[in-house]
C-alpha cells in the first residue's frame, strides 16, 4: 500500500466527506430554521448533493492508469478499505444524483417535505451507497450495506401514522436483515477459507492455487453471496418484499429505494464477480486476469449460469406479473424486478465480454436511475394532488397537465427501451453484451420480455392520452424546485439517449479496464 | 459521389423534430400557430426531398456509367463499390466510435423515391388533419416526429441508426392511432400494430447484432478484406456488405446451417411484418381503419414501404445466400398476400377496410418483386412502392373526406356521392384505375415489370423440399397472381359504384357538401404523380436500377 499520503487518499472518499458535511449542515438547519423556512432544507440538500457530485467529477477524476508501481494494490486507499476507480466513480455519481433528485421531489410532499430528519436520513443512505460503490474490503462491504439499508428501513416506515408505511418498513426490515445475515454468512465463509478480508487479497489467494481442498466451500460462499445480493437488487426469486415495500413506503422513499439501493448493489456485484471470482480477462490482447480454477473446475461458469438463470426468471416474472397490476407503484415495483433481470443479463455476460458487460451495466443503471426517478416524480405530484395511486385515475392527464404526461411518457419509453430515450441504448448495450458473450438465446428471451414490458408501459401512456377523467380542468400544480427535478431528469434521459451516449459509454467502458489495473 | 457540404438529409430529419419541439412549447390555445408550423415544416421537407430527387435524377447517367465501370473491373468488393458509387448526399459523424456506430446518412437510388414519397404524404397528411380540434398541438407534434423517424430510416447508411429511427417512428404512431383514431377500434388496433411491428423489428435487431460480431470477428481474422484503416467492427451498411461479399456470413452456426441461412428468415420477415407479409399482415387492416386519416395515409403510404425497404436493405442486400435459399418459398407467402388480400377486400362492408386489405394485396406484389431476384422484377417492386404509396394515400384521403361528411363508412348505406363531391369521385376512380394496373398510370408500369420479372425468374429459380425439386413454379404463381388483379378490378369497381354512383339519399345526407379548396389540393397533389409516373416511367426507373444493381450483384445475378 505504500506510504500513507493524506492528500492523495482524500479524493477516494471525497463524496463521503461531502456527504458527512451535508448531514451536519442539514441537522443544524433542522434545529434552527423556523417551520416556515424548513422547505429550504430540501433545496440545500439537493444543491449540496449535486455540488458534491459535480466537484467529485470535475476535480478528482480517477487516474488508474498511473498505479505508481503498486501492482494489484493500485487504486486502493485508506488501508485498502476503498478503491478509487471509474466503476466507483460512475456508481457514486448515480447514487448522489438519486439522492439529490429525491430531495427535490419530496419538497412539497405532506408530512415529509418540511421534516429535516427526512433529508438527513436520505443523506446518510446516500453515504452508504457511495461507500458500497467503492468498497474493496469485506468489512467495508458490510459496513456500507448496513449504512445504506438501515436508513432505508427508517425511511420506509417514516409515516408512523400510516399503517401501510409501518407495515412496509417492518417487512423491509425483516427481509432486509435476513438477506444481510445470509450475505454476512457468505462473507464470513470467504474469510474463513482465505484468511483475508481485502477483496484483492482474497482474489490473490484463490488465484494462487493455495486453496486446494475442493471447490465446494467456495461455491457455497458464492451462492450465499449471490442470494444476499439477489435480495438487495430485488431479483427473482428473492423479490417477494419488493411490491409490498414499494407500495407501502412513502412515494419519495420508494423512488430512492428503487434506484440507489439497486445501483449500489450492482456496483458491488460486478466488483465481486470480476475481482473475487475472477474470470479470464483479456483486454487489448493483454491477459489481465487468468481466471479461477480450483481442482480443475472452472468456477466462473457457476456464477455465469446463476446470473443467467436469475436474469431469465426476474425479467419474465417481473414483466408478466406487472401486466396485471392496477396500482402504479406496484407496477413499477414489478417493472424494477424486470429491469434487474435485464441488468443481470449483463452480469451473465461479464465472463465472456467483461468490457462491454461492465459498460452496459453502468450505462443501464445510470439511465435507469434517471428514468425511474422521473416516473416517480410524476407519481408523487399526482398522488399529492389527487390522493390516488391507481393507474386508471391517470386518465386524462394529457389534457389536465400536458407537460406532466409528456414527462411520464418519456420515462416510461425509456424504461421500455424506445428511442430517443436513453433506455433504447441501455437495452441495446445489454443485448450486445449478451450476443458478444455467445448467449443469443438470452438476448432473444430479453427481447421478447422487452416487448411484454412495452405493452404495460404503453398501456399507461394510453390511459394518460386516450382516457378521460372528470377532473380534466384542474391542472396539477408544480412548484419550481419540483419542475427543476423533472426537467433535469427528463433532459438527462433524452441527452443520455442521443448526444451523450458516446462520452458516457466510453466512461463506462473505462470502468472495466480500471478494475484490473 | 462526393459528399455535399450542405447537410440536406440532416435538415430533412431535424426540421420536423425542431418543429415538433416548438409546437410543444406553444400554449393550448395556439392551435392555428401549431398548424402553421406543421405545414411549414412539412413543406420545407417536401421541397428538400424534391431537391434531392431532382439532383439525384440529373446525376443518374453518371452513376450508371460509374457502376458499369466498377462491375466490368470486377475487383473484390465490387458490389460494395457499386453501392457506394450510387450513394449521394452523404454525411457522416462518429456517434459511438468504440462500437463502430456512426451517424451516417446518404441516399441511393432506392431511397430517393421513398424520400420524395415521404415528403408528399407528410404535406398531404398535415393538410387533411387541418380540422382536428382535440389537442391539435400534440397531434401535430407527434405527426412530425413520426415523419422524422420515417425519413431517418430511408436515409440511414448505418444499421444502428436505421434501427434507431425505425423504433423512433413506432411510438408516435401508437399514440396517434390510440388517441385520435376511430373510437371503436383504436386502442386495440394501436396496441396490436405496435406489438406486431416491434416483435418483428427487435428480433431482426438481435440478428443485426449477431451480424455485427460475425463480421467483426471475420475481419479481425482476415484483415486483408478491410479497406485501409477501417475498424473491424462497424454497423455501416457498406461494411456489412463487404463482409458478406468476402464470405463472413457463410460460417456454420447451427450444425451445418450457415449464419446466412439461419438468420435470413428472421431478418427479412422481421422487417416484412411492417410490409404486411402474410401471415404477419393481421395488424395492417385494423391499424389502417382505426387510424385518423393522416396516419392511415402515412402508414399505408409510407410506413409499409419502410418495412419492405428495410427487408431488402438488411435482408436481401446483406445476406444474399440466405435470400437464394429462402425467397423461393417466401414467394408463396406473397402470393397469398396478393390473392387473399384482394378476396378479403372484396368481401368488406366498411369502406376503409376495403382500402386496408387492398394495401395488403398490393404490398404482396412488392415482396413478390423482390423474390424475382432480377432487375426487371426488382425495378417493378421499387416502382410499385412509390406508386402504391401515392395511390393508397390518395385512397385514404378520399375515404376520410367522405367519412368526415357522411359520418359512416358502411358501403350499402352510401351512394351517389359523385354528385356532391365530384373531385373525390374523380380522385378515387383515378386511384382505382391505378390499382387495377391501367396503362398510362403508375400501377401498370409497376405491376407489369413485376410479372415480367416473375416469368424471367421462372427459368432458373428452383425450390428444394426434402429430396424433391420444384422448378418453373414462378410462372404458375404469376398466373394466379394475375387473378388478384382481376379481383382488384372487381372490388374497386364495386366500391366506386356503391359509394359514388347510384342514388344519393338527400335527406340523410342533407348537410353533406363539397370538399374545400385545401382538400382539393391534397387530391391533386397526390394524384398527379400517378399520372406522371404512368406516362413517363423513365423519371424514376433508371434511378431505381442504380439502387437495385448492387443488390443483384450481391445476389450474384448479372444485372
Amino acid at each position: 500500500m505504500g506510504e500513507f499520503n493524506f492528500l492523495q487518499s482524500l479524493p477516494a472518499i471525497a463524496p463521503e466527506i461531502g456527504l458527512t458535511i451535508m448531514a451536519i449542515v442539514v441537522l443544524f438547519l433542522d434545529l434552527y430554521l423556523p417551520e416556515s423556512q424548513r422547505r429550504n432544507i430540501a433545496i440545500v440538500t439537493a444543491v449540496g448533493l449535486f455540488a458534491t457530485a459535480l466537484l467529485y467529477l470535475l476535480l478528482w477524476f480517477p487516474t488508474p492508469t498511473e498505479p505508481e508501481g503498486l501492482g494489484a494494490m493500485a487504486g486502493l486507499y485508506w488501508g485498502g478499505m476503498v478503491r478509487h476507480d471509474t466503476l466507483a466513480q460512475i456508481f457514486k455519481t448515480m447514487v448522489l444524483c438519486a439522492g439529490a433528485l429525491t430531495a427535490l421531489m419530496t419538497i412539497d410532499v405532506r408530512g415529509l417535505g418540511r421534516k429535516g430528519e427526512f433529508y438527513l436520513i436520505v443523506i446518510v443512505a446516500t453515504l452508504g451507497g457511495c461507500l458500497i460503490a467503492g468498497a474493496s474490503d469485506l468489512i467495508m462491504v458490510f459496513l456500507g450495506l448496513e449504512t445504506l439499508t438501515i436508513p432505508l428501513y427508517i425511511l420506509a416506515a417514516f409515516r408512523r401514522d400510516d399503517k401501510r408505511s409501518a407495515e412496509s418498513g417492518m417487512k423491509y426490515f425483516l427481509f432486509g436483515s435476513f438477506a444481510s445475515a445470509i450475505l454476512l454468512y457468505g462473507l464470513s465463509l470467504l474469510y474463513g477459507f482465505t484468511g483475508q478480508t481485502s477483496l484483492q487479497g482474497i482474489a490473490a489467494y484463490l488465484g494462487s492455487d493455495a486453496f486446494t481442498a475442493n471447490a465446494f466451500p467456495v461455491l457455497v460462499a458464492m451462492t450465499l453471496i449471490v442470494v444476499g445480493f439477489g435480495f438487495k437488487i430485488s431479483a427473482a426469486p428473492f423479490h417477494f418484499w419488493t411490491p409490498d415495500v414499494y407500495e407501502g413506503a412513502p412515494t419519495p422513499v420508494t423512488a430512492f429505494l428503487s434506484v440507489a439501493s439497486k445501483a449500489a448493489s450492482f456496483a458491488l456485484l460486478v466488483r465481486f464477480f470480476l475481482l473475487v471470482f475472477p474470470v479470464e480477462v483479456v483486454i487489448d490482447n493483454q491477459v489481465l486476469s487468468s481466471g479461477l480454477v480450483i481442482n480443475g473446475q472452472a468456477i466462473p461458469d457457476f456464477w455465469v449460469n446463476l446470473a443467467a438463470v436469475m436474469a431469465v426468471i426476474s425479467m419474465t416474472l417481473g414483466n408478466v406479473v406487472a401486466l396485471a397490476q392496477r396500482n402504479i407503484k406496484r407496477l413499477l415495483a414489478y417493472s424494477s424486478i424486470a429491469q434487474a433481470g435485464y441488468v443481470l443479463m449483463g452480469v451473465a455476460a461479464l465472463k465472456a465480454a467483461p468490457e462491454t458487460g461492465v459498460a452496459a451495466i453502468g450505462f443501464y443503471m445510470l439511465m435507469y436511475t434517471f428514468s425511474n426517478l422521473l416516473a416517480f416524480a410524476v407519481i408523487i405530484l399526482f398522488t399529492e394532488a389527487t390522493g390516488s395511486e391507481t393507474i386508471a385515475d391517470l386518465g386524462g392527464l394529457s389534457r389536465r397537465s400536458p407537460w406532466l404526461s409528456l414527462m411520464m411518457t418519456i420515462s416510461l419509453l425509456s424504461l421500455g427501451g424506445v428511442p430517443p430515450a436513453a433506455g433504447f441504448f441501455g437495452k441495446f448495450f445489454l443485448f450486445q453484451a449478451a450476443v458478444e458473450a455467445n448467449m443469443v438465446w438470452l438476448a432473444i428471451i430479453a427481447v421478447i420480455n422487452a416487448i411484454i414490458g412495452l405493452y404495460y408501459y404503453l398501456s399507461i401512456v394510453k390511459v394518460m392520452y386516450v382516457d378521460h377523467s372528470p377532473y380534466e380542468e384542474n391542472e396539477i400544480a408544480v412548484s419550481r424546485p419540483v419542475a427543476w427535478a423533472l426537467g433535469l431528469a427528463a433532459i438527462a434521459v433524452i441527452v443520455l439517449g442521443t448526444f451523450a451516449v458516446q462520452p458516457v459509454f466510453d466512461w463506462a467502458l473505462r470502468s472495466a479496464a480500471s478494475l484490473f489495473v | 459521389m462526393e459528399a455535399t457540404a450542405f447537410p440536406v438529409l440532416s435538415l430533412i430529419i431535424f426540421v420536423p423534430i425542431i418543429a415538433a419541439v416548438l409546437i410543444l412549447f406553444l400554449n393550448r390555445e395556439q392551435s392555428d400557430l401549431a398548424r402553421g408550423i406543421a405545414i411549414t415544416a412539412a413543406s420545407v421537407c417536401f421541397a428538400l426531398s424534391l431537391f434531392v430527387y431532382l439532383n439525384y435524377n440529373s446525376n443518374v447517367d453518371a452513376i450508371v456509367a460509374n457502376q458499369e465501370l466498377i462491375q466490368q473491373a470486377g475487383e473484390p468488393g465490387a458490389s460494395t463499390d457499386m453501392f457506394q458509387a450510387a450513394v449521394a448526399f452523404e454525411e457522416r459523424v462518429d456517434w459511438i466510435p468504440s462500437l463502430g456506430i456512426s451517424y451516417h446518412l446518404g441516399v441511393d437510388g432506392l431511397a430517393v423515391p421513398m424520400v420524395l414519397l415521404t415528403g408528399m404524404v407528410a404535406v398531404a397528411g398535415v393538410l387533411v388533419s387541418w380540422k382536428i380540434e382535440d389537442r391539435t398541438r400534440d397531434f401535430m407534434a407527434f405527426f412530425l416526429l413520426l415523419v422524422a423517424g420515417v425519413y431517418g430510416v430511408f436515409v440511414s447508411l448505418d444499421l444502428f441508426v436505421l434501427f434507431f429511427f425505425y423504433e423512433l417512428a413506432i411510438f408516435p404512431m401508437y399514440l396517434l392511432i390510440a388517441t385520435w383514431g376511430w373510437v371503436k377500434l383504436r386502442e386495440y388496433a394501436a396496441m396490436k400494430l405496435t406489438l406486431y411491428i416491434l416483435i418483428g423489428s427487435v428480433i431482426a435487431l438481435v440478428g443485426v447484432i449477431a451480424m455485427y460480431f460475425t463480421a467483426g470477428r471475420f475481419f479481425t481474422e482476415n484483415p486483408q478484406f478491410l479497406p485501409q484503416g477501417a475498424s473491424a467492427y462497424s454497423f455501416a451498411i457498406a461494411h456489412m456488405m463487404r463482409a458478406a461479399e468476402a464470405g463472413a456470413f457463410h460460417i456454420p452456426v447451427l450444425g451445418s446451417i450457415s449464419f446466412e441461412h439461419l438468420w435470413f428468415p428472421f431478418i427479412f420477415l422481421g422487417f416484412a411484418v411492417l410490409a404486411g407479409v402474410f401471415p404477419f399482415h393481421n395488424w395492417s387492416p385494423d391499424g389502417h381503419v382505426a387510424a385518423p386519416t393522416a396516419v392511415s395515409m402515412i402508414h399505408a403510404g409510407v410506413l409499409m414501404k419502410l418495412g419492405a425497404f428495410a427487408a431488402l436493405r438488411v435482408g436481401v442486400q446483406l445476406l444474399p445466400e440466405g435470400a437464394h435459399v429462402h425467397l423461393p418459398w417466401i414467394v408463396f407467402l406473397t402470393l397469398i398476400n396478393v390473392v387473399y388480400g384482394a378476396f378479403i377486400a372484396f368481401r368488406q362492408r366498411d369502406f376503409k377496410y376495403v382500402i386496408g386489405f387492398s394495401s395488403v394485396s398490393h404490398m404482396g406484389l412488392v415482396s413478390m418483386g423482390f423474390a424475382t431476384m432480377n432487375i426487371v422484377g426488382m425495378t417493378g417492386a421499387g416502382l410499385q412502392m412509390f406508386s402504391h404509396g401515392a395511390m393508397t394515400a390518395l385512397f385514404f384521403g378520399c375515404v376520410g373526406m367522405v367519412y368526415d361528411r357522411a359520418h359512416t363508412r358502411d358501403l350499402p348505406s352510401l351512394g351517389g356521392f359523385a354528385k356532391v363531391m365530384p373531385w373525390v369521385a374523380f380522385a378515387f376512380i383515378l386511384g382505382g384505375l391505378t390499382s387495377m394496373g391501367m396503362p398510362g398510370l403508375s400501377g401498370f408500369v409497376a405491376e407489369y415489370p413485376i410479372f415480367a420479372g416473375m416469368w424471367q425468374a421462372s427459368e432458373h429459380i428452383t425450390l428444394q423440399i426434402g429430396g424433391f425439386t420444384l422448378s418453373n413454379y414462378y410462372s404458375i404463381i404469376v398466373v394466379i397472381a394475375a387473378l388478384g388483379i382481376v379481383l382488384t378490378a372487381a372490388y374497386v369497381l364495386r366500391v366506386t359504384q356503391q359509394v359514388f354512383f347510384g342514388k344519393f339519399d338527400s335527406v340523410k345526407y342533407a348537410d353533406v357538401g363539397d370538399i374545400t379548396a385545401r382538400e382539393r389540393f391534397v387530391l391533386i397533389f397526390l394524384g398527379t404523380p400517378l399520372v406522371i409516373l404512368g406516362v413517363a416511367p423513365f423519371v424514376m426507373a433508371p434511378m431505381l436500377e442504380t439502387g437495385f444493381k448492387p443488390v443483384l450483384a450481391m445476389l450474384g445475378v448479372g444485372a
